[in-house]
Formats: C-alpha cells, structure tokens, sequence
C-alpha cells in the first residue's frame, strides 16, 4: 500500500554500526594469486612442509574449477587476482598473553564490544580474536587447559598439535568439496582450533570473533571443532568488517567432528558490513559449514542470525553417520536494501534413526532476495530416519523477494520427511495496534520481527540472543512495510 | 476532555462521518449507538488514529491539545486507549512483552522512569485480578490462539495496566458470552474514575445495563442524530433503529 512506500522513503537506513577501520602497521601480502603467494603466506606462518603440501595440492584443485553459479544471487565476477590473502596487524614480537597484545588491537575489539582482559571476564565466554588475517588473542587459556580442553589459534594448533590438525584437517570439508573450499584450503591464514576431550564438558561457551580490518583484503580463515566421545562445547562466532566501496571477500570453512554421545552446538551471529542503501561495498560471504556426527548418539546444532554482508551463501550442514544421532538448523536470516542471502542446510541421513531438524526464519526487506535452499537426504541404510522442516518467509515492503528451494531425496521407505513453508507480511494491523499502545513504529517493527524469529533466538546462549536482537532491529529500521 | 466539533472523515474517498459533534467530560460513560455502518466503529478508529481513515474536516481537542496533529502512538500516550474490536495477533510475542514495551514508552513520554521487572510484575499482578486473567494467558503469543472472550478480556486488561484518560471501547461486547460479559464489564467499571471518560461504541443494549452511560447517543448516517440519557437505549432496545432512521430521512428530504 501506499503507507509502506511512504514510510520506507521517509525513513533513511540506519547507517553501519561497525563501520570503521583503524590504521595500523600491517604486514602484508603482495596482492594477488599464485603458487609464489601460498608459499609466502606458508612460510609467513613457519608452517610444516605437510601443511605447504597440503596447501598446493588446494591450489591446484582450485585452478581446475569454476566458480558456483547455482545460487540465486546476482553479483559482479570479483577478480581474484586483486586481492590481498594475507594481512597480518605487525606486532614486534608474539605476544604470550593477553597483556603482550598491542593495545590499540585491544582497543579495536572494546569498540566492538568484546572485552579482552580477563580481569573483566566477559560472563565466562573464552575468546579467539581473528583480525584480518591473524588470530590476535585467546583468552582463558589457561583455565580451559586444565579440563584438557584445546582451544587456541589454528596456527597455534599446526604447531602445538600437528597430530590432530593431521588427522581432522579437512576430513570433514574436503578440498574438493567446492570452488570456495578449495580456496580457502590453498590460502587460509587463521582461525580457531578447538579440542574437547573424552567426557569433558566445557564448562564456559567458546567463541570467535572475525573482523576485516585493511582494504583489499580477503579473509579465508578456518574453524576446526573437536569434540571427542562423550563431550559437549557450545562455540560461538561472531564478525564484522569497515564500510568500504569496493566488495571483499570472505570464504571460511568451519569443520565439526563429533564422537559417539558428543554433542556440539554452534551458533553464529554474522554482521558483516553489507554494503551501503544504494548496494555499494558489502562483504561477499562465500562459506562453507559442515559437521559430521560421526559417533552413535552424537548431535550437531547450528544456529545462524544472518543479518550482514552483500552476499551470503552458506549452507551449514550435518552428515548424521552415527546411529541415532541428530542434527539441527535453526536460521534467522534479514535482508535489507540491496542484499542477498541464498542460505539454508543440508542433512544428510546415513545411520540408522538418525533425526533432523530444520528451523529457517527468512525476512525480507527493500529491494534486497532472500533464499532458502535446503537438502533433506536419507541414504539407503538410514532406516527409521526422521526430518522435520520448516520454512517461514517475513516480506516488508513490496520490492523484496522471497524464494525457498528445499530438496528432498529419499532411498530408504521407512524415512519419515516432513516440511512447513509459511510466507507473511508484516500487518499495518500489527502495527497499528502497537501504536495504539504507545509503541514508536521502529520499535514495533523489531518487536513483531524478534518475535516472529524467537524459536530460533531462543537456540542462542543469552547474552548472544540479546545481541541478535538488537541487531535484527538495527538491520531493518527505516523498513517497515 | 474531548471536544469533537464537526469532524468529517472518509475512506478511500467515500465519506464515512459527516459532522460529527460530542463533549465528553472527565468522569462521564458515553455510549454511542447505531445501526450497522452507521459509522460508529470510524470515530473510534478515527480518534485512535488510523491512517486508512482521511479526516477532510473539523477539529478534536483532547485535553486542550489538537488530537488529529498527534501520531496514533503519541495519542496513546497522551491517554487514548483503544480497546480493538478485532484485536490483532502477534506472534511470537508475549503479552507480558508487549506490554512492558509499551508501558515504559508512555512513561517516557511522560517523563517517568521506566519501570523494573520486578516493579513491573507486581504491577502485573495488581491489574490482572481486576479482569480475572489468567498469567499463563498472558506469557502466550499475543492473542494468537485466544478465545473470542480472552482477546477482549486481553484488551481489558491492557488498559488496566497503560491506564487511559481516555478509553473507546470498540464493540467490545462482541463475541460475548454472558460471564465473560460481566468480567470485561465489572473490569471497566473498576477502572472508571472521576478523571477518566470512557466512550463505548455498541451496537446492543446488552451493554450497558452493565456499564451504565451518563450519555447516549445514536449515530446515523455519518452524525449524531439523537442523544439522550441510558432510557434512549432501553428504547431502541425495544423498537429498533427503524423510527430514527424514518425520523431522519424525512426531516433531509422537506
């Protein structure tokens, strides 16, 4: 109606929190890509010759393949060969803990929010901060490694832990998986490695939190989440990037194995700068998640608020190979101006009564797309399995899309497959009746809208929960429809 | 209080009230009256105001204050409360939620602090007997699911809490059973004072044999053709609106 035209003109887009860059000496990679390159980042990190293998065997897997172009997003080619693969904040020497750390690096992450210092125990969540290139600092280290608990720099683990990085190292997202994974694992520069051993419980949530700094620059980092027999972590992630012109790449592969009775939750609030009201700048947020339920009785949850970057696509999945092991989705992605999100899951059912659960909450806003693609799939020997599905779209305003693309791909007769699609608008009813009770407009909207994605927030730990709210309400002010 | 002087609205260019004029004062009940598309349900959703609704004449001052110049959320939080003949659901959110969100608006507005949880609850509490409302109903989606009775025992109860100056109610009595009648009714009752007005709009007498106007008035056609005390109700209860219409449609066509 007219009302919604009139007011999504009237109300400008809230401007990006996050969008600042801070000037600091960086350590850089020549631009561009090449065998010479990977060597430089390798030798950059004095990683083991294994690793540098490893990395060429990527790149070469990567020059044979072309970029996806199945999704439902539409953006200009990026040239690879204009981009920096690493850049690293210069710091004279290691720090060994977190008062060694540049202070102006600290001062970067207390604007955004985190607080580093340990005296300050933010509610007891340990934090790996990933800036740019590098992992800066990870506090609490010495508390989790009492439990036995790893959790560290993935550089850190290369060295520390070279077995383990060995044997998990892409055993779950291979290098082959796809043109992005191949990628990364050539040119991937940090991250966060986690190790939880058998029986441990971690006692406090873990957590990463990303951030493109300098221009140019891509950020190819990789997670790698262990959780042995028995054990259960709950990780977060969080991120954000500077308001720039010119599109940036960011292509992480995060990898989850989980042992028998093991259970891993993983929840990501991602708010990447996704370009401004006219679609300039944005990050382009190519990631591929996987998790493997690899024991009986294991359970990998993921949980996703997706409100930044120019274009997403991400489909954080499960592979339930253990018996009776359970995988979960539960997604709140938003759109807004010119964005575009093509996000969703797979599940795929190889053991016996194995269970999935596919919450996706879709909202869309001005002129920006917004797609579900979601994969349901029962293996032959997956008797008994179980998928339940649902799929809600939020349109504001009448200039946005909503699309779902679910699959369903069933070899085995007992499987039990279930799947509910809603799409909605926001009311003038809703709104209305909020005003009538003294409610501003924008208020009402981030209070119809938190609570339409509240089976999902309610997944997130707490204090992430109430981030993602506020964030969901900043991502849509100036939208109501 | 509420001064409405020749007020003229439309909807999507057909006009809907074509002068009307009322005075309500602090402490009084009025009740206004009327046959289906009389235009009674506009004025409610006029004064509250809806943006569907053009207002293309007259003035209404509420409290000395141009009302028509105010946004609907800041006329609710000058103390116009509109009790929905429809009220709208809101999944997903609490009632409890929604209106902790709006009570501290309008105390903000009104240049009071906002109020905590626990002061909140308890405010809670004190109010919820007033409509013999049930805490579970109001930790569930905001009327999603709701009987008939408990959306409109809902908005009882909202009002309770944002404590109005003004109150419309807005067939209110609809989809009523008798003992949820008297609920919603003894509710408002309770809630009247010397310095609030309440304005029901209704379409039966059923009403108000429970909440007793000081005014009643009969809408036709877009105007307030005739006004008297509760016995003008009692009256149209027993001949219909068919004598008023006679009355007026005569009187325009001499």
């Amino acid at each position: 109606m007219s009302k919604d035209n009139q007011i999504l003109e009237d109300l400008n887009s809230k401007e990006y929190e996050h969008g600042w860059s801070v000037n600091f000496e960086t350590d850089e990679a020549p631009l561009g890509l090449n065998e010479d390159i990977i060597r430089w980042i390798s030798t950059k990190k004095e990683e083991p010759t294994w690793l540098l293998e490893w990395r060429l065997k990527a790149f070469k897997i990567w020059q044979a393949m072309t970029e996806p172009e199945w999704a439902n997003v539409h953006y200009p080619k990026m040239d690879l060969q204009a981009l920096r693969y690493y850049s690293a904040p210069k710091q004279s020497k290691k720090p060994k803990n977190i008062n060694e750390v540049d202070p102006e690096l600290i001062a970067i992450y207390e604007r955004l929010g985190i607080s580093l210092n340990e005296q300050k125990r933010l509610q007891g969540i340990a934090i790996d901060v990933v800036l740019d290139s590098v992992s800066v600092a990870t506090t609490f280290k010495e508390t989790l490694g009492k439990l036995g608990i790893i959790f560290c720099s993935f550089s850190e683990a290369v060295k520390e832990h070279p077995e383990l990085i060995q044997k998990y190292l892409g055993s779950v997202v291979p290098m082959t998986d796809n043109y992005y994974a191949a990628l990364n694992a050539a040119v991937f520069s940090d991250g966060s490695f986690c190790y939880i051993p058998k029986g441990v419980r971690c006692p406090m949530e873990l957590s990463t939190y990303f951030r493109i700094n300098a221009a140019n620059t891509g950020q190819f980092e990789r997670t790698l989440i262990v959780a042995d027999d028995s054990s259960y972590v709950s990780y977060l992630e969080g991120c954000t990037a500077p308001q720039r012109d010119e599109n940036q790449l960011h292509a992480a592969v995060v990898e989850i194995y989980a042992g028998a009775h093991a259970e891993v939750k993983y929840s990501t609030v991602q708010n990447w700068f996704p370009g401004d009201k006219d679609g300039k700048g944005g990050i382009f947020n190519f990631v591929t998640k996987r998790g493997i339920c690899a024991g009986d009785h294991s359970k990998i949850s993921w949980t996703q608020v997706e409100t930044g970057s120019a274009v997403t696509w991400k489909y954080p999945s499960c592979i339930l190979k253990g018996d009776y092991s359970i995988g979960e989705f539960y997604s709140v992605a938003v759109t807004n101006n010119y964005q575009q999100a093509d996000t969703g899951t797979k599940m795929i059912h190889i053991g016996k009564n194995t269970k999935s659960r596919i919450v996706s909450k879709g909202i869309s806003a001005g002129k920006s797309q917004n797609s579900y693609r979601g994969q349901v799939q029962v293996m032959k020997r997956a008797h008994n399995a179980r998928n339940f599905s649902q799929c809600d779209s939020l349109l504001m305003g009448d200039q946005c899309g909503a699309h779902t693309f679910p699959y369903i791909d069933i070899a085995n007769s007992s499987a039990k497959v279930e799947h509910e699609a809603t799409t909605s608008k926001i009311g003038e009813d809703q709104i209305f009746y909020c005003n009538q009770r003294g409610i501003a407009t924008e208020d009402a909207v981030a209070l119809i809208v938190n609570g339409y994605a509240k089976e999902v927030l309610n997944q997130l730990p707490m204090e992430f929960a109430v981030e993602a709210q506020k964030l969901l309400a900043l991502t849509l002010e100036g939208s109501v429809g | 209080m509420l001064s409405i002087k020749n007020l003229h609205a439309s909807i999507e260019g057909t006009p809907i009230l074509r002068g009307i004029n009322l005075e309500v004062k602090a402490g009084e009940v009025h009740a206004i009256m009327g046959p289906n598309g009389s235009g009674k349900s506009t004025l409610a959703s006029v004064l509250a105001g809806r943006e569907e609704y053009e207002v293309t004449e007259g003035q209404v001052l509420f409290q000395g204050k141009e009302l028509l110049e105010l946004s609907p959320e800041d006329r609710a939080r000058e103390g116009v409360f509109l009790a929905f003949q429809y009220p709208i659901e809101i999944p997903g959110v609490s009632t409890t939620n929604f209106l902790r969100t709006a009570l501290n608006q309008v105390r903000e507005y009104r240049g009071l602090e906002p109020l905590d949880a626990v002061k909140f609850l308890s405010l809670m509490k004190e109010k919820m007997a007033l409509v013999e409302i049930d805490q579970k109903l109001l930790s569930r989606s905001l009327n999603e699911g709701f009987s008939g009775g408990e959306k409109k025992r809902n908005e009882i109860f909202q009002m309770a809490m944002l404590e109005p100056v003004l109150s419309i109610l807005d067939e209110t009595d609809s989809g009523l059973d008798i003992d949820a009648l008297r609920i919603v009714s003894n509710g408002v009752n309770k809630l009247k004072s010397e310095k609030t007005a309440t304005i029901v709009v209704t379409h039966y007498q059923r009403l108000l044999d429970y909440i007793v106007p000081d005014f009643v008035h009969v809408l036709y056609k877009g105007r307030i053709v005739k006004s008297g005390t509760k016995e003008l109700a009692l009256e149209l209860e027993e001949k219909g609106y068919d004598w008023i219409k006679e009355e007026v449609d005569s009187t325009a066509t001499v």
